[in-house]
C-alpha cells in the first residue's frame, strides 16, 4: 500500500514539474550547457573552450571591467539607433499603411532594403561616416529601420475590416478610428517587428564593431581572437546573445503590460 | 400565410396598405463590382417602425451588400436610402449595426465596448458606462463588464454586439446574420430574446439571414433575393400566432407550411 502511495505521489511530483513550463526551459539549458561541456572537454576544436571554462573567463570579464567598459561602449550606439528606428520606423510604416501615396513611396524603398543584404554596405558607411559613432548608429539603422517599417505597415494593412466597419457604423472621425481602432488592433504585429528589430540592431552594431571601428563587444571579440583567449572571447560572444534574448524578451513583457490588458495574468 | 394580407393586427398587414411614412426607404439601390458583377439590381423596399424584417436568400444574392447600404457603410451605384424621408449618404446616429462576426475590440473590456459607440460621440464616462451596464443588464451578461471578449463563448460575444448596437439608442437595428457564428442552443435563445425586444421597443429591425427557418419564426415580413443579379423575388408576410411557447410556434402548421413555401421558391435558385 505505502509503496503504491509513495510511486503515486512521485508520480503527481513528475506530473506538476512536466506541466510547469519552467521546468522545461530550464531542463533545455542544462542540456545546451552540457551538450557544450562534453564538446569542449572532448574537445571537438582546440578553439571550443568548455562551458565551465567559458563560464569562468566570465567573470573574470566582469572582475577586471572590461565587460562593462565594452557593455558602455556598444549599448550607446545600439540605443540612440534603436529609438531613431523605432519612432521613424513606425511612423513610415503606419504612414505607408494608412496613405496610398505613401505606401507607393515607402515601400519600393523597403522592401528592397529588406531583401539586400545590408550588411555588405556597412564598410562603406566609414567613408560617409568616419569610423565613430554615428557611423555605428548608422549600421544599427540600416539593419532595425527595414523590418520595423515593413511589419508596422503590414499591420495597419491587415487591421479588421470590420472593426474599422463597426467604429464607421458610430460615425468615428479618421482620427478616432486610427487612435482607437487601427494602433491598437496593429500593435501585435508593431510589436513583433519591434522585437525582430532590435534583434537586427544587435547584429548591426555588433557588425559595425567588428568591420569598421574596433570598439566595444565587437573589439572585446576581436582582441580575444587574435591572442588566442578563447573562453573570454566565447563568453563574450555568449554575453551578448544573453543579452539580446533578455532584451526581446523584456520587449514582450512591456507590451503585454502596456497594450494588452486581456493578455494580462496569463502564461 | 400569405402574400396579400389579410386581416390581422398591427404590422403584419402592410404589405399593400400604405401606412405611416416607413422610418427607412431604399430607392432603386443597384451596386456594381467593376462592370461585370451586378450584386443588387433595381431593389426598393420600405421597412417600417416596429416592424422585423428579414432580408432572406442564398449566398450572392446581396443581402448583407444591401444591408451594409442602408448602413451607409457601402455607398450604392444608383439609388438611394432615405431614413426618415431624408436621403442618407453615411453611417448616422439614427441606424446602428450588429455584426457577423461581432466586431468587438480584443483589448477593450465588455464594459469599454458596449460603451464604444458612445465613447466615440465624446459622451462622458461616467454617462456612459452607466449607460453601457444597464445595456449589458438587459442583454443578460451583468457581471461580464470586466471580462474580455475572449474569455466569453461566442453567444455571449454577440450579446455584447447586440448591447453595444442598443446603447447609442438608434431607431434602425440592422443585423447581418448576427447568429449564424453562435451555436444553435444558444441561437434560439437569442432568437426569443430578440422577438421580446422587438415587443417591448417600436424599433426598426432588420435581419440579414441565410436560415429559412430564423426568418419564418422571427419576421413579421421576410424580403426573398434572388441571386446575381440581386432582386426582389418575393415578400412574404408569415401569419403565424405569436401568442404561443416558442415549440407550439415551431409546431404549428402554418410555421411549418411557411417554411416549406419559401424553400420551394429558393430551391430554384440554389439547384
Amino acid at each position: 500500500m505505502t509503496v503504491v502511495a509513495d510511486v503515486g505521489r512521485r508520480g503527481s511530483v513528475l506530473a506538476a514539474l512536466a506541466a510547469d513550463p519552467l521546468f522545461w526551459r530550464l531542463a533545455s539549458i542544462v542540456v545546451l550547457c552540457g551538450g557544450w561541456e562534453i564538446a569542449g572537454r572532448i574537445p571537438v576544436n582546440y578553439a571550443l573552450p568548455s562551458f565551465s571554462a567559458t563560464a569562468a573567463a566570465f567573470w573574470r570579464l566582469l572582475a577586471d571591467g572590461s565587460l562593462a567598459t565594452a557593455y558602455l561602449d556598444t549599448l550607446q550606439p545600439l540605443l540612440l539607433g534603436l529609438v531613431i528606428s523605432a519612432v521613424a520606423g513606425i511612423g513610415c510604416g503606419v504612414a505607408m499603411g494608412l496613405n496610398r501615396s505613401a505606401e507607393w513611396a515607402g515601400a519600393p524603398i523597403f522592401i528592397v532594403m529588406q531583401a539586400a543584404p545590408m550588411a555588405a554596405l556597412i564598410p562603406l558607411t566609414t567613408f560617409v561616416y568616419g569610423i565613430g559613432l554615428t557611423a555605428k548608429i548608422v549600421a544599427v539603422v540600416m539593419l532595425a529601420l527595414p523590418v520595423i517599417v515593413l511589419n508596422s505597415y503590414q499591420a495597419v494593412r491587415h487591421v479588421g475590416p470590420s472593426l474599422v466597419d463597426m467604429a464607421r457604423s458610430f460615425m468615428a472621425t479618421r482620427r478616432q478610428i486610427v487612435r482607437k481602432i487601427v494602433i491598437p488592433d496593429a500593435s501585435p504585429m508593431i510589436f513583433a517587428g519591434l522585437r525582430l528589430g532590435i534583434s537586427a540592431g544587435f547584429i548591426g552594431v555588433v557588425l559595425a564593431e567588428l568591420l569598421i571601428t574596433p570598439t566595444g563587444i565587437g573589439d572585446l571579440i576581436t582582441y580575444h581572437r587574435s591572442v588566442a583567449d578563447y573562453p573570454e572571447m566565447y563568453a563574450t560572444i555568449a554575453s551578448i546573445i544573453l543579452f539580446a534574448a533578455v532584451t526581446v524578451g523584456a520587449l514582450q513583457r512591456l507590451e503585454v503590460a502596456l497594450f494588452r490588458p486581456e493578455k494580462r495574468g496569463q502564461p | 400565410m400569405s402574400k396579400s394580407s389579410a386581416a390581422m393586427p398591427l404590422p403584419r398587414n402592410h404589405v399593400e396598405v400604405e401606412p405611416a411614412e416607413p422610418v427607412v426607404e431604399v430607392r432603386g439601390i443597384v451596386k456594381r463590382y467593376g462592370t461585370q458583377v451586378v450584386a443588387l439590381d433595381g431593389v426598393s423596399l420600405a421597412f417600417r417602425a416596429g416592424e422585423l424584417t428579414s432580408l432572406l436568400g442564398p449566398s450572392g444574392c446581396g443581402k448583407t451588400t444591401l444591408l451594409k447600404i442602408i448602413a451607409g457603410l457601402m455607398q450604392p451605384t444608383a439609388g438611394e436610402v432615405l431614413v426618415r424621408g431624408r436621403i442618407v449618404a453615411g453611417p448616422g446616429p439614427d441606424r446602428a449595426f450588429v455584426f457577423q462576426d461581432f466586431a468587438l475590440m480584443p483589448w477593450a473590456t465588455v464594459l469599454r465596448n458596449v460603451a464604444f459607440g458612445l465613447e466615440l460621440k465624446g459622451v462622458a464616462r461616467d454617462q456612459r458606462e452607466e449607460t453601457a451596464r444597464r445595456h449589458i443588464a438587459r442583454v443578460g451578461l451583468a457581471g461580464f463588464e470586466d471580462r474580455y471578449p475572449h474569455q466569453l463563448s461566442g453567444g455571449m460575444r454577440q450579446r455584447v454586439g447586440l448591447a453595444r448596437a442598443l446603447a447609442v439608442d438608434a431607431e434602425v437595428l440592422l443585423m447581418d446574420e448576427p447568429f449564424s457564428a453562435v451555436d444553435e442552443q444558444t441561437r434560439r435563445k437569442f432568437q426569443e430574446d430578440l422577438l421580446a425586444l422587438c415587443r417591448e421597443e417600436r424599433k426598426t429591425f432588420i435581419v440579414v439571414t441565410h436560415s429559412i427557418e430564423e426568418a419564418v419564426y422571427l419576421s413579421d415580413r421576410i424580403v426573398l433575393l434572388s441571386p446575381r443579379p440581386g432582386r426582389v423575388s418575393e415578400i412574404v408576410v408569415p401569419e403565424i400566432p405569436r401568442q404561443g411557447t416558442p415549440d407550439e410556434i415551431r409546431r404549428d402548421p402554418v410555421y411549418i407550411d411557411t417554411v416549406e413555401d419559401i424553400w420551394r421558391g429558393l430551391r430554384r435558385y440554389v439547384e
